[in-house]
Parts: structure tokens; C-alpha cells; sequence
């Protein structure tokens, strides 16, 4: 691999990184749809931020304050961070537009947002076109963004390359996440589960809330530049929603969606070579395969697996049904195997299942053709009955582990 | 015997959108009962209880939780919301959630350790949940729920208990365990507010009733003035509860 290559997978790793952690917190808040609307609305932040440094807009010289505003800035080489905080500034307004209109009780939230976000980037995409001749953005770079240009983009200090500039951005974003992540944890958990809790032990949700908004809008003016504002979505949103449905536990939900969102990155970047097309594209169709494979595979909440708890349950069903039957009618003429087709009603198929089940599990023992209640079977037919009239879960908690049925 | 007041609310108005929803309510809650808010629905008893806690911002009005304000008090305050206030797929456990009740004495920051972990134990053991504590906890059944909310209220170690509904959606078994555990905390001298929606049931749980439908109507002890002329002022129809001696 070339130094290029690794940079590259560098950066789309780490970008991968820095969006999994808020975006999981996104997705346990139900928020998903606001990571859109933020990757849209910074915009306006970026060009304006833009503009300001490269001298479009002929009136910050003629103001000394602003003027010299701009110079401190070239200076000491800050503009990156400052187009960065006033993108994520535009990023949080969004967010506060949203609340308030929705505050209005006149329209719903995604209605608020749909009215929000469109609203800002549009006036990023005219600003773009205005400028076209002056500015070094263009509509198609902002949407998709280019990993593929950014090891050209080099941070030189004192003459010396030390790497490129989006890897750098988005390491210390990055670090920044992580570090807030660590110090404020339980906080984060407590106001994303039980908001009302959060407020009554002096956690302000509100400053919570608008701490994750800042740094989502940060993480994404970092990821923008390298992904675009389409795929930071995908980015935040995909390993996130795929962890879920694999794991019980917040801490491992968040590893899981870090490890997600690296393997895609990486598996995206190769795959993009291959394909020679777009690298943003590729990481997100990775993404995308990734949430597929865990939504048919996952263990317990996976379509396969729900599907086969399904049928588990019918069968159950029919052996409690069947043992019940037993259970009631002592006479030997009730409890004939050929009975079961005839009198219970099932085809033989399932006749045939609901007897393995029950014979595999000692329930009842077939002699000549009559069906018996084993002590073992008995008790079974007692205690789920029992439970299915008392719903006390105490008594079956060592039947659940071979029965669907009682799992809930 | 003048009791002392555990907490006093005065003039309190709030609104949603401009419509109120509590009505210039005075309100003296003494230390030590254990107290039902009954009222129809949209009365305002949730909206009560979450203005007393600064969960909602009241537009008029001040409250004090023994003498000062609930900022300065909160420790001494512990929270059940309602059960349905909560998404229960959280990726949780039901010992992880009971420890959340130790994050208020910890502040900011500072993470639960082993003296955190061994309250929230305790605490899941008093409501009989202890086999449960690695369960996630949309596992739970609805009544198991309920406990462990409970749990994680008991473990604030507080004075002042606020409970939103504890009894709705449990079973029969889990209200009897949990009113047992609310009568004892009374008897510890503690002072237990309950948003209460069984009539029949509130003179045999309870010995303090408030009555609202966003205005106050009545408050004081259940065997003086839990009678059909309040509850039909409170419901606005011609309510007759039986009560049994």
C-alpha cells in the first residue's frame, strides 16, 4: 500500500469512529432524522466561514474589527477550526429552529425538520453559486465529498509535512468526542433513558441534549469534508441501528458501532478501488450490507431468528394444547395417536411434530398406539397452566430456557 | 400535634401553551403520610408532581420541599415517573437502571463504584427482584418493571418519595409488594406522594388524599375528607365510593 492509501483508510477509520459514538446515542434517543437535517444545515456555516477567510465579501475590510478578525486568524493558521465551529454553530441553530417550531404545536418534528434543513442548505448552495468563480467549493464535492483528494491536502508547519490536514482535523475531533464520551457517560445514559430522572437528580437534560448536538455538529463538519453531507447520515445512523440489534449493553452497543463503522470504511475503500468508483459511495453501500447481513442474522433480534421463534411458539403451543387434552380425558379411546388427526383436528404433519416434541422431552410415552402422560409431562401441563392463568413469572424463570413460549 | 410540612407548594400555576393546567394551587403536604393525588384525567396530578421536582417550569408560583427550594433539597427527593415515560429497549439492565437512582448523591462526572453497585443490590432485593438484576430489561415483565423503578427510588435513600402511577399495568401480586414497601417507608417516617388512580383502593393503602382537577379541591386526611362531596367536585358527576371501615 502507498503512503496515499493508508491516509485514506486512516481517515475514513477514524471519521468512521468519530460518528458511531454520537450516532448511537442519536439512535437511543430516537434522533436519527436530526443527524440529516445537521449534515445539510452546516452548509451555509462552511461557506460563509468559507468566504470570510478567502475575502468574497468586500465588506469585512472595510470593518477594522472584522478585518483584523480575519488576519489573527491567517495568522496563526486557525482558519480550519473557525470554519469548523461556525459550521457546527449553523449546525446547533438547526437544531433550535426545529425545537421551536415544533414548540408551536402547529406541526410535528419531522415536519419541522423537512421545513428546517432544506431551508439552510439552500442558502449554502446559492452562496456557492454566487461565488462559484471565487471559492473553491462546488455543489457535487459537498454532497458526496472526495476522500480519495484528501492526502493531497498536506498540514505543513514550519515547512515541515506533517500529514494530511482532514486527519488531523478529524483526530482531534475525535479525541475530543472520546474524551467527553468518558467524562460524561452516566450522564449521557441517564438523560437518554430517563429524561424526567436526569431532571429531577439537577442533570439538565437540556444542557445534555445541546452538548451531543454540539459535538454531532462538529463530528460532522469534520466527516463533511471527507464524506459529504449525504453519507455522514449513513455514517452516524448504520452501525449504530446495526449494534443494536445485536447487543443489550450501551457499552458494547458503542464498540460494536466503532467496530462497524471502521470495518466498513476499510472494506468500502477497497471496494471502491476495485469498482474504481466513488470511496464515500462505497463505504456506504458497505454500510448498508453490513445492516443487512445483522438484520437477517442477528441472534434474537434478527428476522431469521424472530421468525424462527415464531414457528417454535405455534408448536409449543399445540404441545401445551395436546398435553392439556391428555390430561383432561383419561379414557384410553381420547388419548389414541390416530385420535389426534381426528379429534383435535390437525393434519398429520403437525400431529406428528407436537408427538416428537413431546416424546424428546420425556412428557409421554407411546405404548401400542396410546398416548401417556409421563410424571415429568404431568407437572409441565400444571405449571404452565398455571402460569398462563396467574401470569406470575416467578415459577416458570427455569422453563423459559428450553421454551420459547414463556419468553414473552 | 403540629407536624412538620415536608412540602409546601404556593400559588402555583403552570400552562402548556397557554392553557393552564394547575390553577393557583396551595398545597401542605406534612412529613410522614403516605398521600394519594386523585383527579380525573388531565387534572393535572403528573403536572404537579413534576413542577414540585423543577422538572416543568411554572409560570407563577414558588415550591419549597422543608422550607427551601427544591434546588437546595434535591437530595432529600427521590422520582418514579411513570412506567410508559421510558423506552424499556434501552440496551440495559435492570441493576444498571436501580444504580441510576446513586447518580444524584455522585454528581457530575464522578462514575458509580462498588458502594453505588451494593445500594442498587439491596435495593432490588427489598422488591424481590434480586434473580432479576442481569436481565435486560424489556425482559421484564410490566409489574417487574414497576419494581425495579421502584428499586431505583429506594436506593436515593431520600425522604420525600414522588411516585407517577406506580400501579398501572402491574399485577395484582406486584401492587400488594409494592404498597408493603411504601407502608414501610411511611412507618420509617418517610413522606410518600402517589398519583393514584383506583378509588376504591385509597382509603385501605392511604391515610392522606388530595383531590384535583386543576384546581386544588381537597387535601388533608383520607378518613375526614375522602367522602362523595369532594369526589363529586373532583369528577364533576355524582360519584358514591363505598368505604370500608
Amino acid at each position: 500500500m502507498s503512503n496515499a492509501q493508508i491516509e485514506i483508510q486512516l481517515i475514513a477509520s477514524l471519521v468512521a469512529i468519530a460518528c458511531a459514538i454520537p450516532g448511537t446515542f442519536l439512535v437511543l434517543r430516537k434522533m436519527a432524522m436530526i443527524s440529516d437535517a445537521i449534515s445539510h444545515s452546516i452548509l451555509p456555516g462552511i461557506v460563509i466561514g468559507f468566504m470570510f477567510i478567502h475575502g468574497s465579501f468586500s465588506f469585512v475590510d472595510n470593518i477594522t474589527f472584522l478585518s483584523s478578525f480575519k488576519q489573527f486568524l491567517i495568522t496563526y493558521g486557525l482558519e480550519s477550526p473557525f470554519i469548523i465551529l461556525l459550521a457546527a454553530f449553523s449546525g446547533v441553530i438547526t437544531v433550535v429552529l426545529v425545537e421551536y417550531i415544533q414548540k408551536t404545536g402547529l406541526v410535528k418534528e419531522d415536519t419541522a425538520i423537512g421545513l428546517v434543513f432544506p431551508a439552510l442548505f439552500s442558502i449554502g448552495v446559492i452562496l456557492i453559486a454566487k461565488n462559484a468563480n471565487d471559492v473553491h467549493l462546488d455543489v457535487d464535492a459537498v454532497l458526496l465529498g472526495e476522500l480519495a483528494f484528501a492526502p493531497f491536502d498536506r498540514l505543513i508547519i514550519d515547512g515541515t509535512d506533517i500529514g494530511p490536514k482532514a486527519l488531523w482535523i478529524i483526530g482531534v475531533i475525535l479525541i475530543i468526542t472520546i474524551t467527553l464520551l468518558i467524562a460524561f457517560f452516566k450522564e449521557l445514559k441517564l438523560s437518554t433513558f430517563d429524561k424526567g430522572l436526569a431532571a429531577s437528580l439537577g442533570f439538565s437534560p437540556v444542557v445534555i441534549h445541546y452538548g451531543l448536538m454540539s459535538v454531532s455538529s462538529i463530528t460532522t463538519v469534520g466527516a463533511f469534508d471527507a464524506v459529504g453531507a449525504i453519507l455522514v447520515v449513513a455514517l452516524m445512523i448504520a452501525p449504530a441501528a446495526s449494534a443494536y440489534l445485536l447487543t443489550t449493553d450501551l457499552k458494547k452497543m458503542l464498540l460494536l458501532s466503532v467496530v462497524f463503522g471502521v470495518l466498513s470504511a476499510i472494506s468500502g475503500y477497497w471496494f471502491a478501488r476495485f469498482l474504481d468508483a466513488s470511496i464515500s459511495g462505497s463505504i456506504t453501500t458497505m454500510l448498508g450490507f453490513l445492516f443487512l447481513l445483522v438484520y437477517l442474522f442477528a441472534p434474537s433480534k434478527g428476522i431469521i431468528a424472530v421468525m424462527y421463534r415464531e414457528k417454535q411458539q405455534r408448536t409449543e403451543v399445540s404441545l401445551l394444547t395436546f398435553l392439556l387434552h391428555l390430561k383432561n380425558h383419561d379414557d384410553e379411546s381420547e388419548r389414541h395417536v390416530n385420535h389426534l388427526n381426528e379429534h383435535i383436528n390437525w393434519q398429520k404433519v403437525r400431529s406428528k411434530t407436537v408427538l416428537e416434541l413431546a416424546l424428546k422431552n420425556n412428557m409421554i410415552v407411546i405404548d401400542n398406539k396410546i398416548v401417556s402422560l409421563t410424571p415429568k409431562g404431568d407437572e409441565f401441563t400444571t405449571q404452565a397452566i398455571d402460569y398462563i392463568i396467574t401470569n406470575e413469572d416467578a415459577q416458570i424463570e427455569d422453563m423459559k430456557d428450553d421454551f420459547f413460549l414463556f419468553r414473552g | 400535634m403540629k407536624q412538620k410540612i415536608a412540602v409546601q407548594v404556593d400559588d402555583l400555576t403552570v400552562a402548556y401553551n397557554y392553557k393552564p393546567v394547575l390553577w393557583d394551587i396551595d398545597l401542605e403536604i406534612p412529613e410522614g403520610v403516605l398521600m394519594a393525588i386523585v383527579g380525573p384525567n388531565g387534572a393535572g396530578k403528573s403536572t404537579l408532581i413534576k413542577s414540585i421536582l423543577g422538572i416543568l417550569k411554572p409560570i407563577a408560583g414558588s415550591v419549597t420541599i422543608y422550607g427551601k427550594s427544591y434546588k437546595k433539597q434535591r437530595s432529600l427527593v427521590a422520582y418514579v415517573p411513570q412506567k410508559g415515560s421510558v423506552d424499556w429497549d434501552f440496551p440495559t439492565t435492570a441493576l444498571d437502571v436501580v444504580t441510576m437512582g446513586t447518580y444524584g448523591s455522585l454528581g457530575w462526572i464522578k462514575r458509580p463504584r462498588q458502594k453505588q453497585k451494593k445500594a442498587a443490590l439491596e435495593a432490588l432485593e427489598k422488591v424481590g427482584m434480586l434473580a432479576f438484576k442481569s436481565r435486560q430489561i424489556s425482559q421484564l415483565s410490566g409489574g417487574q418493571q414497576q419494581r425495579i423503578f421502584l428499586a431505583r427510588a429506594l436506593v436515593q435513600d431520600a425522604s420525600i418519595y414522588f411516585m407517577d402511577e406506580p400501579f398501572q399495568g402491574v399485577d395484582a401480586t406486584t401492587e400488594i409488594a409494592i404498597i408493603n414497601i411504601l407502608k414501610e417507608l411511611r412507618k420509617a417516617g418517610k413522606t410518600v406522594i402517589v398519583v393514584h388512580h383506583d378509588l376504591q383502593t385509597v382509603p385501605e393503602y392511604f391515610d392522606w388524599v388530595t383531590f384535583l382537577n386543576v384546581k386544588k379541591i381537597a387535601t388533608g386526611p383520607v378518613k375526614d375528607i375522602f367522602n362523595d362531596d369532594n369526589l363529586t367536585k373532583t369528577y364533576g358527576i355524582n360519584y358514591k365510593v363505598s368505604i370500608q371501615e
